[in-house]
């Protein structure tokens, strides 16, 4: 059984609206603090990629139930430009915003599960899964 | 609203209480430096105890705002860091080189004298 909930992605407020709804959720599930923190920072890092680069999407925060265990998935997803080199957005340090560059690899680290479909002038859309250990 | 910036002796003494939106984090930043401008501190202590996550944005934001007091003449010294920041912010391969930080505020205010040479 999944259940979901979205936030659209418009404004900054929008980003912090995510990562209330994202941290929310972690809670319920019964994530620790740290792990709390972890999914809270993917959610405003992906959130804040949708506001800079896509102006417009959409953050959802899945309650994940897999045979015994339970986890939560985000899913960000945008009709942006989309993203032309995968791998290199995915290199530590590139950024083409001016920001720290910390972005999706960053991201990834964070969370224990990363997917990214992507390509140009179709959006993008990644899902991020954190397991309750 | 606004992050409310306490002046002690020669020094500043900030806590954020609340989660940091993208405005308020970027008001804090102006507000800080017009209050060492006006007060002419020589050091400042910023204090994360209730900050339970720090994203890439907030980062920069306080990188940026140390590097800023230091060039007007100012030391910043960052303390509470939680654990749960702590591990997430160099996950996500945020390092804040070269901040000074101390445990707590106590420990902050001792750092910030030390620097100070007083």
């Amino acid at each position: 059984m999944d259940i979901q909930s979205c936030v659209t992605i418009i404004n900054e407020w929008d980003i912090v609206a995510a990562r209330q709804l994202g941290r929310n959720v972690a809670k319920e599930l019964g994530f620790g603090t740290v792990d709390q923190a972890r999914i809270t920072t993917a959610i405003s890092e992906l959130a804040r990629n949708i506001y800079l680069y896509a102006g417009k999407g959409q953050i959802c925060i899945d309650k994940l139930y897999d045979g015994g265990k339970a986890g939560l998935r985000i899913n960000a997803v945008d009709s942006g430009p989309g993203i032309k080199e995968i791998r290199q957005v995915m290199e530590d340090g590139f950024s083409t915003s001016g920001g720290l560059g910390a972005g999706l690899p960053g991201v990834k680290r964070l969370m224990d599960e990363f997917e990214i479909d992507s390509s140009p002038g179709q959006g993008t859309q990644i899902k991020a899964t954190k397991w309750l250990r | 609203m606004r992050i409310p910036i306490l002046k002690l002796n020669d020094c500043l003494l900030v806590s954020i209480q609340w989660e940091l939106d993208d405005q308020t984090a970027l008001q804090f930043q102006e507000d800080l430096l017009h209050k060492i401008h006006e007060t002419s501190a020589n050091g400042v202590v910023i204090d994360l105890t209730s900050i339970d996550f720090i994203d890439s944005f907030i980062a920069k934001v306080l990188g940026d705002v140390i590097n800023m007091s230091k060039l007007m003449g100012a030391i910043v010294v960052i303390t509470g860091i939680q654990p749960a920041v702590a591990i997430t912010l160099i996950e996500l391969g945020i390092g804040l080189d070269d901040v000074l930080t101390a445990l707590d505020l106590e420990k902050g205010l001792e750092k910030l004298q030390q620097e100070l040479g007083e």
